[in-house]
């Protein structure tokens, strides 16, 4: 069981209840909070279902629902805005098929929206996974889209 | 003692005084919106804003105390405007079908709107999408567009009952009051028990209602319908039709449900006082014979499911005996059926109950004893209350009536049932009796009344020293099963022989079904106004009442016999902590 090796590398406090549910989220087969992870992590914390629950909704960096390999999310401030994302935004979807939330028929993207990264200077901007990517062009995400599909 | 100037007057007060309460003393209402006075203060909602001289910002008067110089003034300009613009903003989010809703005319929000005198709506939301209704629980319905997110509801399952089925959820405009994994209340680890139908200020949390089906079943000339009512009903009914909390009704009530139209109106007290004789002949082997110890009270629908969800180690020292609502419906299809030769396919079975759980328990896979559903549907007090109006049949002018034969009589003993403790006093009245074969003088057991939450007495048994417990409120339950469980572990006894829990605070006086805006003032009146009652009737020990000796002598032979615990027992499961489904039998 992976998840009780990752709850093993935690003290049961509450204090660390954010680091584990991002551990869960990563070690996750599909980069989700799954029913499971809410289960151990509230029954390692000895705190309510409910009381996690309520941490995973609250916070937009987790996911309730499977998610593919790569998450994508691209930035929707101001200054992106401007900078066109907007433009952006329709042809992620046009180019992956899918709308905002949703997953690749092959697992592999999720397309999400964020607020600001803090690289204007470099806007429009998207993170792939941990990755950041700026002075976006369609070009530009279709070679970091393609670059990930040979990687697979 | 402290001094403070409220609106330029002066005000001497105890340290640690919330403004509110300090300017309620000169005579002010602050209003309020999420407080309640039986919570935690926690200021979501920021209507009791006041001015604090010397202050850069806004005090909320129900979670500031005072100190010691403040000049505070409660009603200027800057007051007025920030109060209103919070509510404005707070009715821009809610569903405004006020006259179609179940709360109109008893909402706080309605009430408050009023009273800030708001006359319009400045802000409007357009297009806004409505959520879904969760109506998968038998009990309780959730209507997430009424919602005003005040938290009450929230903390009364998690501080008070520590079921903590209901959560925050979300955030910012999606911020929504929803269970853990947002599958509904009927497929979590809610009890039931109706606590944050009574909390909620509005229309957000409420009964699922039976009146259709009930008004159905007495127009169908083909159906014989009878009816119980639970003890606590008699003590808050008349809160619904403008009488003094606590006014007993009794004899108004019976004369109402006659003339609703139910064929036969018995009352559940009569069970009540078979309960007694079931559990107390239960508590008397299980001691001679050495049984299961602690003997727990299981006529709490609320508590029964919480039990089986987080404490299924005590299944088996709970009380077999059904609750008296399982056993009326038990006994009207069978015993009432055969003595009035009516089929029982005929009868339809209805029970007034101060409880959302009830609906729950009725509904029972294995509440089938009688060979059809023991009882058919259940209504709360509000939900019956609902249908005298609409009959137009006002409780006040009603005559005296009585109850009908042969499940309509009862002692004190049954009466106090709805009260915390009253289980308890009842089964020790006749626990005496059983064991020493002569009457407790005294039945007055005043150690186990009242509104403490966990209450010890020992009694005296002819040298047999009897320690029981009382809990009230499923925390209190909590706290006294942990200290239980912890002696099983350890000891492998407890030093407790009986225990009666009741999920409500206060017990059924302060059921889930009980009128919208009580609180735990009101709640103690109505159990006084029993222990009232208990003192007026001319039994007061179930073993007494002349109909449970004719019901034993014609029908079930003696307690706990074997046609006893065919219909009047039951068994217990062991719940899911996920979604409080079953997963196993006792």
């Amino acid at each position: 069981m992976y998840r009780e090796e990752i709850l093993k590398r935690y003290e049961p406090s509450l204090d660390n209840i954010l680091y584990i549910l991002h551990d869960l989220q990563d070690n996750n087969p599909q980069h989700y909070i799954s029913k499971e992870d809410i289960e151990v992590c509230a029954n390692f914390l000895k705190v309510p279902y409910s009381y996690v629950h309520g941490v995973v909704t609250f916070y937009s960096m987790f996911s309730l629902e499977p998610r593919g390999r790569y998450i994508i999310r691209l930035c929707e401030s101001p200054p992106c805005h401007l900078m066109g994302s907007e433009s952006l935004l329709e042809y992620l979807k046009k180019k992956l098929n899918v709308d905002i939330g949703e997953t690749t028929k092959d697992g592999l993207f999720t397309l999400e929206l964020t607020s600001c990264l803090g690289i204007c200077g470099v806007a429009p901007a998207m993170m792939i996974n941990n990755e950041m990517v700026g002075n976006l062009t369609p070009e530009k995400i279709d070679a970091v889209i393609e670059e990930r599909r040979n990687m697979s | 003692m402290i001094r403070v100037k409220i609106n330029n007057i002066d005000v001497e007060i105890k340290e640690g005084t919330t403004i509110l309460e300090a300017a309620k003393k000169v005579g002010f209402n602050i209003p309020t919106l999420c407080h309640h006075p039986d919570l935690k203060p926690k200021g979501s909602c920021g209507i009791c804003v006041v001015e604090v001289e010397g202050m850069p910002t806004l005090k909320r008067a129900c979670m500031t105390e005072v100190v010691n110089g403040w000049k505070i003034h409660t009603n200027t300009p800057l007051v007025r405007t920030t109060r209103k613009t919070i509510l404005e903003l707070i009715l821009s989010e809610h569903d405004m079908d006020c006259p179609t809703c179940i709360k109109n005319n008893k909402c706080e929000l309605q009430s408050l709107a009023t009273t800030l005198g708001i006359n319009d709506l400045k802000f409007k939301k357009e297009g806004k999408e409505k959520k879904k209704i969760d109506d998968s629980s038998v009990a309780i319905v959730r209507n997430p567009n009424k919602c005003i997110l005040c938290g009450r509801c929230v903390q009364v399952c998690e501080e008070i009952q520590t079921v903590n089925a209901l959560t925050v959820s979300q955030r910012g405009f999606d911020t929504i009051i929803t269970d853990a994994f947002d599958v509904g209340l009927g497929n979590s680890v809610c009890v039931n028990c109706g606590q944050c139908t009574v909390f909620c200020p509005v229309g957000a949390l409420y009964e699922k209602s039976n009146i259709d089906k009930v008004w159905m079943a007495i127009n169908d000339p083909d159906k014989h319908v009878v009816v119980q009512e639970a003890p606590a009903v008699r003590a808050m009914l008349g809160e619904e039709f403008g009488m003094e909390p606590g006014t007993l009704v009794v004899g108004k009530m019976y004369a109402a449900l006659r003339r609703l139209g139910f064929d036969a109106v018995f009352d559940t007290n009569f069970t009540a006082d078979l309960t007694i004789l079931e559990e107390g002949t239960e508590i008397v082997t299980r001691i001679k014979e050495g049984g299961k110890l602690p003997i727990i009270t299981s006529c709490s629908p609320g508590w029964v499911k919480f039990m089986e969800t987080f404490f299924p180690h005590l299944g088996e020292y709970l009380s077999t005996a059904k609750s008296p609502q399982q056993m009326f419906g038990a006994l009207s299809k069978t015993y009432y059926a055969e003595l009035k030769g009516i089929p029982p396919e005929k009868i339809v079975s209805v029970s007034i109950m101060p409880c959302t759980a009830k609906k729950f328990e009725c509904s029972r896979p294995e509440m089938k004893d009688s060979g059809f559903k023991d009882v058919d549907y259940v209504l709360t007090t509000r939900e019956i209350a609902r249908m005298m109006r609409e009959a137009g049949i006002d409780l006040k002018e009603m005559p005296e009536e009585s109850a009908d034969d042969p499940m309509g009589q009862y002692t004190g003993a049954g009466t106090i049932f709805g009260a915390t403790g009253g289980v308890m006093e009842a089964a020790l009245r006749s626990a005496y009796f059983l064991v020493t074969g002569r009457e407790l003088q005294d039945v007055d057991i005043l150690a186990v009344r009242g509104m403490e939450g966990i209450k010890e007495a020992e009694i005296d048994i002819d040298g047999l020293k009897l320690k029981v417990a009382v809990a009230h409120g499923l925390g209190n339950a909590r706290r006294l099963l942990d200290k239980v469980t912890e002696q099983l572990q350890k000891e492998g006894k407890s030093e407790y022989h009986a225990i009666e829990i009741m999920a409500c605070p206060g017990g059924c006086v302060g059921g889930g079904g009980q009128p919208w805006g009580s609180d735990m003032a009101r709640r103690a009146r109505r159990g006084e106004t029993l222990y009232k009652e208990d003192k007026t009737l001319p039994y007061r020990r179930s073993h007494e009442n002349p109909s449970i000796k004719l019901v034993y002598e014609r029908y079930l032979g003696k307690p706990n016999s074997e046609k006893a615990h065919h219909l009047l027992h039951t068994h217990y499961y062991k719940r899911s902590k996920i979604d409080g489904k079953v997963i196993s039998e006792h």
